[in-house]
Parts: C-alpha cells; sequence; structure tokens
C-alpha cells in the first residue's frame, strides 16, 4: 500500500515536471506527428514518379504507342534524349530508366523478325530498378500485342490470379507510419526517462529522494508509469488523428491488444532508457548514447528489412532488443489481423526483456547516484 | 565626459532580464589607479553590472565610458579589448578544465597576439609570481579552488591591462588561498599603480580594505564611498553591520542571539569513527572522527572540495564508506534501513526542490512520501507555512521564488516529517547577510526548543562561530574541532579566520606548497614591452584562429567519450545501417497448397524451387492452414494449384494458379509479385517450347542493369548511408562543442577578448573538419574493404569533395549553435534538421530525380542529395569531374551560406 502509493505521488510529480519542459514537449509533438506524416507521405518505397527517357529511333505509331502508355503515377512524363545524352544523363542520375527502342522496330516485328527493347536501369536506384523494369516490360509486351492485334490468340496455357493479403492495394504509406510510429514510440520512452533521471541526477534531487524513505523500486516505476501513460495517450492520439485521419489509414486490428504490446514495450523500453540515464553522466553524454541505440533500433529491428536478410549475428544481436519483438508484434496485429493465440510468444518476450532491464537499473541506479557527484 | 582620471563612467545604466529588473538606473564613476569594489548578495546585479562594464553584455539603457571612450560602439570595444582584463564569477569559469596550466595561459597569450618569445617569458614570470610554477603541467580541473583563482588571474593578467575586473574571485576558496591571493593583488598593484582593479565581492571582510565601495541591493545603488565613510554613514562598525543598516526595507533586527547549548549528559546523535571515502586513487574523506551530541549545532568549515559534501553524503547513506564507520543514535548507519532515514532530514547545496512545483506542491509531495497521514499533513503544512514566513508565496511556482524563499522552503520540506538529525550542505551560499539571520534563528529554534541535532556545513565564518562546535576540514582531513573560543585561543588569533589560517599553515601539504611559494615568489619586473602595437582589431587574425583551433582539438582529445564516439560511432552506424537498409529480395519463404497432386502441379511447382529468390518452406493442405501461416508471418507468399490442374491444362482450359501475398511489406510484397510473375512466365515459354505449340515471341526485352550488374543493395546503400552519416555526425559534433562553451561559461573568453567571429567559428571549426575527414577515411576503408564495395571513379575527387561537404555540414553545426543555449537542445536540434532530409529526402531511399512537391523543395535547399550523388556516382559510376561540377559548387554555396548566417547570429556580446 505504502509502496504504491509513494509510487503514485512520486508519477504526479514526473507529469508535472515533464509539463515544464518545453524542450520534451516539443520535441514530443513534432516526433509524433512530422516524423510519422512526413515519411508516410513523401517518401515510399513503391514505384512512383520514375523518371524515364526514351531514345526512339523508330518513331513509328508502335513506338509513340509503348511511350504514351509510360504514365503516372507510375512514371514522369518521358523526356525525349538521343542516343549520345544516355551516358552523360544517367551518370548525373537525371533519369532512372532510359528506353532504347531502335530503328525499324515495328517493321520488323510485323514482318515476323526478332527485335529487341533495350532498357538502361540505374540499379543504384534500388527501390525502383527491380519492380520498375518489371511495370515496363509488362507494359511493352501488353501494347506490342495489342497492336499487331495479338489478343485473339489463344488462352494462355495457365493463368495467374495473385492476391495481395492485408493491404490490398500495397499502399507504402501504410508500412512507413506503423514503422516511424513504432520508431518513435521507442525513441521517446529513452529520451523520456533517461533525461528524466539525468535531470534529477543533475539538480541533485534524486540524493535528496534516496534519503527519504524511498526504495529506488519506487524511484523507477514512478517514472515509468508516469512517463509510459504520457506516451501512451500521446500515441493513441497519433494513431488516431494523424494516422487515422491525416494519413487516412484504416487502422485494423485488435485495438485492444495493441495498447496492451505497446504498455509491455513501454515498459521494457523505458527500463532501458533509464539504464542508459545510469550509465550516462550528463544529458550530453546521454545524447551521444542514445544516438546509436536508436538508430540500431529503428533500423535493425526487422521494420525496415527483415531480419532473414541480415548476418545471423546480428540476427542474434538483435533479439535482445525489445523492438525487434514488438515489430513483429505489431505488424501481426495491425496488418494481419492476429489474435493473442498468435502474438502470445513475442508479447511474453518483451516483457521478459522489460524485467532484465529493470532489475539491472535497480541494480545500478543506488551506485551510480552516489558516485557522480562530487 | 572627459575626465581623465575617471577611469570608468556609468551613467544611467539599466538592465533588463525579461521583465524582471536586474539593474535600475545606476551611476557611478571609478577613479584611475584605485581599488574598487561593489557589494552586496547574490543576485543584486553585481555580476551584470561588471558584465556590461567590461563589454561582455550587451547595454540595453544608460551609457558606459571607458577611458573616456563609450563602449556602445563596436570599434571602441575592440580596441579596448587589449586595455581591460576580465575574470567572471564561479571557480575557473572561464578556464579550459582539462587544459594544463601553461596551455590555459598560452591561449590567452595567443588570443592577445603575443609572439612565442613574449608568450614564453610572460607566463613565466607570472607562474612563478603566484607560486603556480610547479604545477604548470597540471590539468586546470585539477587544481584546488584557491590555485584556480591564481590562474584565472594570470591569465587575466597576460596582456598586461589597465582596467582589471574581478567578478567575486575568492568565493568558496579557503581563507588561506583567500589570504595569499589578495596578498599577490596587492603586490601587483604596487608596481603598476596605475592599473584600476574592480572587484565585486559578497564577504565584507575582504571590502574593508578597498579604497571605494558601491553597495548594491535589489538592482540599485545604496550608497558609495570609502569603507570608512559607508561605516561612519550608518554609524556602524563593521561593514556587515553597515551594509544591513542601508539596506532600506528591513529594519535593523535586534542581533541575533542563539542561547547556550545545555550538553546535560545527553546521548550522543552522530558518532563517526575513522571516516574514509576514496575515489579511485583520490582520497576525498581521510579518516575522519567526530562526535556530536543531541541537540547541538555541529558547524562544517571548509573550502570548496575539501570533503565537507562527500561527509554529508556518508552519514546520509548516500555513499558507502570506503573505511570506518558512521553511527546514528548508536546503530550503524545502514543505507537500506528505511526507518534510518525517517530519522533524517537532508538539505543539499542545491536546494533539492523540484522547481516545477509550487511552494505548497512541494511540501505536499514530501509530506506524502514520508507517509503523513492526510490531517497531519494539512496541519504541518500550515505551520510550516507560518513558521518559515512562506504563507503569501505558498501557491507560487518555486522556480521563480528569490533564494532566499527557496532556502526556507528546503528547510521546511527537510523537516516536515520532524527528523530528530538535520544535514545541511552548505545551506546559506548565495543569500543574503538578513535572510542569512532568518535562516539562523530557525535552526536555533529547532536545535534548542526541539533537540534536533544539527550538522551544518558552510564557508563562512561568522556563521561557524554561531556553531556550538566546529570542525575544520582541509583537504578531506579534520584540522582542529571545538568550540570556537577554544580555537581561536589555541592559535592566539584574533579571530576564527585568523585561527583557520595557521591550522591551515600547520598541516603538512601546505607547509610545502607554502615553502614552494617562498623560495620562488618575487614580484614580476615589469620589463616586457606591452604587446599593444598588435592592435589590428578588425582583419583576421591567423594566430588567433589557430590559438581556437589548437585548444579545441586539445580539448576533444582529452574527453574520452566524445572522442570515442567521434571516432568509432560513424564505423559502427555504417556497419549497422549497410546491413539494416537492404532492398535485396531473396529467400522468400512460401507454402505450398498443392490440390491436384500430379506431374503437371509438381512441374509447375519445380519452377518456384529452382528460382534463386524463392525457398519452400511449408506444404499445406487447407485454406485455413494457407491463411495462418500468412497471419503468423512464417511465409511471404502461398501459392495454391487447383484441383484439376493437369487435366484443364491438357484440355486448354486455362487452370487458374492463385497466389497469396503478405502485403504488409508493400516494397517486399511489389517486388515479390514481379518475380513471380517473372517464374509463371518462363514456365510458360518452357511448356511453349516443349510442346512447340505457338510460334516463338519475337519480342525481347533486354535490361541492362547498370553500375550495379548485381543489383545488390549494398552497393547503394553503402555509399549513401556513408553520406547520410557524414551529414548529421559533423553537424552533431560541431553544434555540442560550441554550445558547450555556452553552458560552461568559457564562450566569455570570446566576449571579452579581441577574437572577432570568424576567428571563432573557424578556429573551432578546424579541427571538427579534420576529425571528419578522418571519419570519411574510415568510412571509405570500411566500404572497401568491409562491405566490398569497389570504387569505379577517381578517389581524388571523391576525397575533395568530401573535404568540402565535411566543411559544409560542420559549418552547419555552427549556424545551429548559434541559435541553441543547452547542449541537449543543440543535439536534438541538429537530428531534428538533418535527420529527416538526410534519409528521406537525398535519394538515399527513393530517387531524387521521382520526388516531388516538399520533399522536391528539401532536398533542393539541404546539402545531403548534392553529396550523395557525389559519393553513389564516383563509387557505382565512375562519374567524372564534368558530371560533378554543379554537386561540388553546391556544397561550396551551402558552406558560404551557412557560414555568412553563422557570422549574421552569434552575437559579439551576452544579450
Amino acid at each position: 500500500m505504502k509502496f504504491l502509493q509513494s509510487v503514485f505521488w512520486l508519477g504526479l510529480k514526473e507529469i508535472a515536471s515533464l509539463r515544464q519542459d518545453k524542450v520534451m514537449l516539443f520535441l514530443m509533438t513534432f516526433a509524433f506527428t512530422v516524423f510519422i506524416y512526413v515519411p508516410a507521405k513523401e517518401t515510399g518505397l513503391e514505384m512512383r514518379n520514375a523518371a524515364v527517357a526514351v531514345v526512339d529511333e523508330d518513331n513509328s505509331p508502335l513506338s509513340r504507342q509503348i511511350i504514351s502508355s509510360l504514365l503516372p503515377p507510375y512514371f514522369q512524363n518521358p523526356h525525349f534524349i538521343t542516343f549520345n545524352d544516355i551516358d552523360k544523363t544517367m551518370n548525373q542520375g537525371i533519369y532512372t530508366f532510359v528506353l532504347l527502342i531502335p530503328s525499324k522496330f515495328s517493321q520488323k516485328l510485323a514482318h515476323g523478325l526478332e527485335e529487341s527493347v533495350q532498357v538502361y536501369i540505374d540499379a543504384t536506384a534500388m527501390s525502383q530498378a527491380v519492380i520498375g523494369l518489371d511495370y515496363i516490360q509488362n507494359i511493352i509486351t501488353n501494347e506490342v500485342t495489342q497492336f499487331f492485334n495479338q489478343e485473339d490468340s489463344e488462352n494462355p496455357l495457365i493463368n495467374l490470379n495473385i492476391r495481395i493479403r492485408f493491404n490490398e492495394n500495397l499502399y507504402s504509406s501504410w508500412f512507413m507510419a506503423v514503422n516511424q510510429y513504432i520508431n518513435v514510440i521507442g525513441m521517446l520512452a529513452i529520451v523520456l526517462t533517461g533525461a528524466a533521471l539525468i535531470r534529477e541526477r543533475e539538480h541533485g534531487t534524486i540524493e535528496h529522494l534516496l534519503v527519504m524513505p524511498l526504495t529506488p523500486a519506487e524511484i523507477m516505476l514512478a517514472k515509468i508509469w508516469s512517463n509510459g501513460l504520457v506516451i501512451v495517450l500521446a500515441s493513441l492520439l497519433s494513431l488516431k488523428l494523424v494516422i487515422g485521419e491525416a494519413l487516412a489509414i484504416p487502422v485494423r486490428g485488435e485495438i485492444g491488444l495493441f495498447i496492451i504490446g505497446t504498455c509491455s514495450y513501454l515498459f521494457a523500453v523505458t527500463s532501458l532508457g533509464i539504464f542508459l540515464g545510469t550509465v550516462a553522466n550528463s544529458m550530453p553524454q546521454l545524447g551521444l548514447l542514445f544516438l546509436p541505440i536508436v538508430v540500431v533500433m529503428n533500423v535493425l529491428s526487422g521494420g525496415i528489412t527483415p531480419l532473414d536478410n541480415m548476418p545471423p549475428a546480428i540476427q542474434y544481436l538483435m533479439k535482445i532488443f525489445p523492438s525487434t519483438h514488438f515489430v513483429e508484434f505489431s505488424s501481426a496485429v495491425l496488418f494481419r489481423q492476429a489474435d493473442v493465440a498468435i502474438v502470445w510468444q513475442p508479447l511474453l518476450t518483451i516483457i521478459a526483456i522489460g524485467i532484465v532491464f529493470f532489475s539491472v537499473s535497480l541494480q545500478r541506479l543506488r551506485k551510480t547516484v552516489g558516485k557522480n557527484l562530487s | 565626459m572627459n575626465r581623465p582620471s575617471e577611469v570608468v563612467i556609468v551613467d544611467q545604466v539599466t538592465h533588463y532580464y525579461k521583465q524582471q529588473i536586474a539593474l535600475s538606473n545606476i551611476t557611478l564613476s571609478i577613479t584611475k589607479g584605485t581599488i574598487a569594489g561593489l557589494i552586496g548578495p547574490d543576485g543584486v546585479g553585481k555580476s551584470t553590472l561588471l558584465g556590461l562594464i567590461a563589454g561582455v553584455k550587451k547595454i540595453q539603457h544608460g551609457e558606459v565610458h571607458l577611458f573616456s571612450q563609450n563602449i556602445q560602439l563596436s570599434a571602441v570595444r575592440n580596441q579596448l579589448c587589449h586595455r581591460i582584463a576580465y575574470m567572471p564569477q564561479g571557480l575557473g569559469k572561464n578556464l579550459y578544465a582539462t587544459l594544463s596550466v601553461y596551455e590555459n595561459l598560452r591561449f590567452f597569450s595567443q588570443l592577445f597576439g603575443q609572439n612565442q618569445q613574449q608568450c614564453k617569458q610572460h607566463i613565466e614570470e607570472l607562474l612563478l609570481a603566484t607560486g603556480l610554477a610547479p604545477f604548470a603541467k597540471r590539468p586546470a580541473g585539477k587544481l584546488s579552488g584557491g590555485m584556480k583563482q591564481k590562474l584565472g588571474l594570470c591569465c587575466a593578467l597576460i596582456h598586461d591591462p589597465d582596467l582589471l575586473i574581478l567578478d567575486e574571485p575568492t568565493t568558496g576558496v579557503d581563507p588561506l588561498s583567500r589570504m595569499q591571493f589578495w596578498e599577490l593583488i596587492t603586490r601587483i598593484k604596487s608596481r603598476t599603480p596605475d592599473m584600476t582593479i574592480l572587484v565585486a565581492t559578497a564577504y565584507m571582510e575582504e571590502a574593508e580594505r578597498y579604497d571605494w565601495l558601491a553597495a548594491l541591493y535589489g538592482g540599485r545603488l545604496l550608497a558609495t564611498g570609502s569603507p570608512k565613510a559607508l561605516c561612519e554613514q550608518t554609524q556602524t562598525t563593521s561593514l556587515d553591520e553597515a551594509f544591513k543598516a542601508l539596506q532600506p526595507e528591513c529594519t535593523p533586527q535586534a542581533n541575533l542571539i542563539i542561547p547556550p547549548y545545555q550538553q546535560n549528559s545527553k546521548p550522543v546523535a552522530i558518532e563517526a569513527t575513522q571516516l574514509t571515502k576514496r575515489f579511485g586513487d583520490f582520497t576525498a574523506v581521510d579518516q575522519v572522527n567526530f562526535q556530536i551530541y543531541q541537540g547541538e549545532i555541529f558547524g562544517f568549515l571548509g573550502s570548496n572540495g575539501c570533503g565537507k559534501t562527500t561527509t554529508m553524503k556518508m552519514l546520509t547513506g548516500l555513499l558507502p564508506p570506503t573505511e570506518g564507520k558512521a553511527t546514528l543514535f548508536g546503530e550503524p548507519m545502514n543505507s537500506r534501513s528505511l526507518s534510518h532515514r525517517k530519522n533524517i532530514g537532508f538539505m543539499s547545496q542545491s536546494f533539492s526542490l523540484y522547481q516545477e512545483l509550487t511552494v505548497k506542491q512541494n511540501l505536499l509531495l514530501h509530506a506524502r512520501l514520508f507517509q503523513l497521514p492526510s490531517t497531519e499533513a494539512n496541519h504541518r503544512i500550515n505551520e510550516l507555512l507560518s513558521r518559515m514566513s512562506l504563507t503569501n508565496v505558498a501557491d507560487e511556482q518555486t522556480a521563480d521564488l528569490p533564494l532566499g524563499i527557496k532556502q526556507r522552503l528546503s528547510l521546511a520540506v527537510a523537516i516536515i516529517h520532524r527528523p530528530k538529525i538535520l544535514i545541511l550542505d552548505e545551506p546559506t551560499s548565495g543569500v543574503d547577510p538578513i535572510a542569512r539571520d532568518q535562516f539562523w534563528q530557525l535552526l536555533a529554534e529547532l536545535s534548542r526548543n526541539e533537540n534536533v541535532t544539527i550538522f551544518i556545513s558552510t564557508h563562512f565564518m561568522n556563521e561557524a562561530e554561531r556553531c556550538d562546535r566546529i570542525s575544520l576540514m582541509h583537504a578531506g582531513k579534520v584540522l582542529a574541532a571545538g568550540t570556537a573560543e577554544v580555537l581561536i585561543s589555541e592559535k592566539q588569533a584574533t579571530n576564527l579566520e585568523a585561527a583557520f589560517i595557521r591550522y591551515l599553515q600547520e598541516s603538512k601539504q601546505t607547509e610545502e606548497l607554502q615553502k614552494n611559494q617562498d623560495s620562488t615568489v618575487q614580484p614580476p619586473q615589469k620589463a616586457i614591452a606591452s604587446p599593444k602595437n598588435l592592435i589590428k582589431t578588425h582583419s583576421l587574425s591567423w594566430q588567433r584562429l589557430w590559438a581556437y583551433a589548437q585548444r579545441e582539438a586539445m580539448e576533444i582529445q582529452r574527453d574520452p567519450i566524445r572522442f570515442l564516439f567521434a571516432l568509432l560511432g560513424p564505423i559502427f552506424l555504417l556497419i549497422v545501417m549497410g546491413y539494416g537498409i537492404s532492398m535485396d529480395v531473396k529467400h522468400m519463404k512460401y507454402a505450398v497448397l498443392d490440390r491436384d497432386q500430379t506431374q503437371y502441379s509438381r512441374h509447375y511447382l519445380e519452377a518456384f524451387e529452382g528460382s534463386k529468390y524463392f525457398q519452400q518452406q511449408l506444404v499445406i493442405s487447407n485454406d485455413q492452414r494457407a491463411e495462418l501461416v500468412l497471419v503468423r508471418g512464417e511465409v511471404e507468399l502461398v501459392i495454391e494449384v487447383p484441383p484439376q490442374f493437369g487435366r484443364q491444362m491438357l484440355k486448354g482450359e486455362s487452370p487458374e494458379v492463385g497466389i497469396w501475398i503478405d502485403g504488409a511489406m508493400p516494397f517486399r510484397a511489389e517486388t515479390i509479385r514481379g518475380y513471380v510473375q517473372g517464374v509463371h512466365q518462363n514456365h510458360l515459354q518452357q511448356l511453349a517450347k516443349t510442346n512447340a505449340h505457338t510460334t516463338p515471341q519475337q519480342l525481347k526485352i533486354e535490361p541492362r542493369f547498370r553500375y550495379n550488374q548485381s543489383i545488390e543493395s549494398i552497393y547503394a546503400i553503402v555509399p549513401g548511408v556513408m553520406a547520410t552519416l557524414l551529414t548529421f555526425i559533423p553537424a552533431m559534433l560541431m553544434a555540442v562543442a560550441v554550445v558547450r562553451e555556452k553552458e560552461l561559461g568559457s564562450i566569455t573568453n570570446y566576449y571579452a577578448t579581441p577574437t572577432t567571429r570568424l576567428e571563432f567559428l573557424w578556429g573551432k571549426q578546424l579541427p571538427y573538419i579534420a576529425l571528419s575527414i578522418i571519419n570519411f577515411m574510415s568510412l571509405f576503408l570500411v566500404t572497401w574493404l568491409f562491405f566490398g564495395v569497389p570504387i569505379k571513379g577517381s578517389f581524388w575527387l571523391l576525397f575533395v569533395g568530401s573535404c568540402l561537404y565535411v566543411i559544409a555540414t560542420t559549418a552547419l553545426g555552427l549556424l545551429i549553435s548559434t541559435f541553441t543555449t543547452t547542449q541537449v537542445a543543440a543535439l536534438f536540434g541538429t537530428l531534428i534538421i538533418t535527420i529527416i532530409p538526410s534519409i528521406n529526402f537525398s535519394g538515399l531511399i527513393s530517387p531524387v530525380a521521382s520526388l516531388s512537391g516538399g520533399a522536391s523543395i528539401m532536398s533542393t535547399y539541404f546539402p545531403a542529395a548534392y553529396y550523395l550523388d557525389i559519393t553513389v556516382g564516383i563509387f557505382t559510376k565512375a562519374t567524372s569531374w564534368a558530371d560533378l561540377k554543379l554537386n561540388f559548387a553546391a556544397v561550396i554555396g551551402f558552406f558560404i551560406t551557412f557560414t555568412l548566417l553563422s557570422v549574421l547570429f552569434l552575437p559579439k556580446q551576452e544579450r
């Protein structure tokens, strides 16, 4: 009882402190809005707006028909260039794709001779190279087939019916938004709790607390529940307003389950934040420590690239981070409408990792507090 | 205003901090060759006034004339810099802690344009004169308080100023060092009688020896005149009394009298036996013994850093002792015992209050944490509010309160649970004499009426005299303990200060120090030609620029955390991100649902098995399973072959193969779809060939993947990530470097010396450019050797481009740091400003050519995209100089713009 009371009152104090911290509040608002909206809206990995140029040496109705079917949103309006321009413009990265339609292309095909279209692809544009080529191949094949009116030729031997599940139209904004959302939650949880602890250490108030009849566990839990609650509320608001309204992404899946998962994740990352707060001695040190950890969490947790694509050593390493399991959990719940029966494993792992960080920080807290202030 | 004998003329100066008035209509003048003092407690405007006179702060209202010239003109300030020296408040605040004594002095000498010989000669003289010569190689941060102040003085004297401005030079310094400091000033003064010295101090005893005084209170000038005149004016005997009498709003109180302590065989409340604390090889507290009886006020007297705070922390259980033990009421101190803590009230140096809560909320929080029942808590809070005269500020926010009130609140908070022992660590520093008396009144009541044992530390002698017993502490050791009278009579001294000085002189360590000094102290000869011929204020001085660069480089080297981060951070991040951002789609796991189970269906599925892109994971037998494995994320696609597949195919009925793809990662799903179609088409062609049903297709599409034939992510991504890292890491390190000086206070050296903006900016930038070039080299090697990305273009072109680029990004960091005031704001500000444009809009993820709208604008007006073209281009495309000319021009353009903006926004004076 006494334990819970102290944790409660100390937590309220945390919230009051946070309310005064303009820098953190700004960072939080910025992160939950701009950091989610801009990447989701502006940088799709999907094929969009590809810059394409054409060297049309044929200049026949067929070649013009091919060119006119390179349409937005997949392609920008094609530019016409000459053969000699190809190297220069591609070197400068002006075009990602250049089509070379040879002279007498249409004529040769009409006579049943073999003729080829060359497609130059800037393969350093990794997000478009393969998919774009795929689109271009389909477009050319279709146009040529149509042009020579080959539709009435026999049916294909086998039909292919491809159905995309969970995100039928492959909107990459869905993926980017959820991914950024997870990143922001982790980033803020670490910054807020780490900074809250360092601030108390810098102001000497933590010693004051330790001289009172309070245990380090109470002090830590107070920080965890208060900062965690603030982030949960802010994240739900962002889920509703930024993701739901502004980006108009339908949020499916069991929201209740997702909130439980988010809370468990917050327990784990706030504990990690406190752990960093006991390792660093000042705010700037916390900042420098925080950067590589957050980058690792954002980039290697499986949100951008599946873990299977990484070297085994990194896969094992990443199992230590709660974010890896949370990415697994949330993509299952939010995209694939998974239920508890499916996601209990990552959920328990997150909590277990949280408990480990919590206990380690507890050990460190009392030790570090006295040491660094002379 | 041409009165040559008056060196400083301050005319109707008023200064505000936001709404708060700091100085109100101050007018005064100081005569040449005098020692003038500004007296008054902390926060009355002394430092503001000195800052304005030194030209470090911008004047808001009124005028200041130095040497008959108006310093509002920046040209005049630049000229006068060479004649003024300014030493800001705070122990060693304008010194560089990691630099040695000699290096600090050399830096200042270089700022004033002295040549090597002058510099060396001058430094040696000053070191001899101050007795710092034996410590020339010691880092400034490891000097004692007194030595730091001597070094500060040396730095101020390095250019033979005509006006020396010292802001509280002796606060927090032990009495012996204080005495030596003033002896030194007197010696210097005797040889340069024309030098004017302006000092601010809170020690009234020191002020007695100045020629002229100005008493400040609440931003107003109370009185001016010689110490004698002030005493006569107020009909008092000491300056302390005189100052109290001068304060308008407070009628002089009856002198504080504390009833004598009755020992009456009371029990021992606190006992320390051989208490020792070591941090590494540094002994902070060395075998300290004492006994404090219940209800006694026990004083701990000593300078900053002598071990007072550490001893107190051991008594509160915050620090475990290395050796020895402490007992409270006969029980050994146990840091884990919560009941012990209920007996202790602790008030630390920094007033451990929550600044963002109101006075009442602070009290309430502590009452709740000490588990007071709510009715009792309310009663107690009201009682304390009235007793500490806090009732009328009960609902105000703590951060806005004056120090004196904070101090009383802090005491209220410490005693809310009626502790038996009260431990107070320098509770009165920075508080004015009247507030101090009120505070002591409260302490006396607690001790005499409520039998609370009080253990208090202080560096004020007159406060120490009020304690029942005192313990003198120096360098971790207790030199003596007893009542003030006993200590004084034992040394046959006139007062406690003199007694303390004798004790200090006797202690072995200081004896040696003294010997050193006696043998070396000789009056510095005023032989050196003053280097004032070097007054070229506006042109860029390479010497000063170099001085800044050199100093910054030394500081980075000596800060292990920053240094390691700067060197290893980029490599670590490159490896992480190089692996992490991969767009390769390989080994896609799939499940097979074969409802036909004929040779035809197996033949079809073999096409997928044979592809290097696909990897069969599961064979399943029904729809539910298919759904489940997708939801679980076990596979990324399911291939369903319908029943009757073989028969329908033979009949030409075009059976339909179903493919379900997990769309959670759209990019992968899109690629998978492409590969599936490819495999399918291939299979059809194979069938066509073997069956020879149809004519072979004439149309061929020949893809030519350029620059990255194997289409592997790392070839494009790793050079791209390199560009991203060289954007934000140099910017971040740079931004922190300038803001650090703002936070630590050493930025004053830039304000107070003839340094120009460009000298400061470029000087600080230089080491970071060098560091970033090292970063570039290590990133290049990791890319080349570790990731195996070959460089196709010219290395030297890449090298030159990268050098130019880090010059631009460090300039961006400088620009950010001109706006921010704290290191945290600089770190996060830089991250926010640089990270989105350098990852999302630089072409790292989607090609710049495909960006539109806001994204396209961001990529145009941020340097990252231009440099990404350089790295990716030279690594993968062998891009030549001709194709990159525009990019180089853009990078240089960004550098110029950032630098101009920084120069524009970096003030030469504090606002």
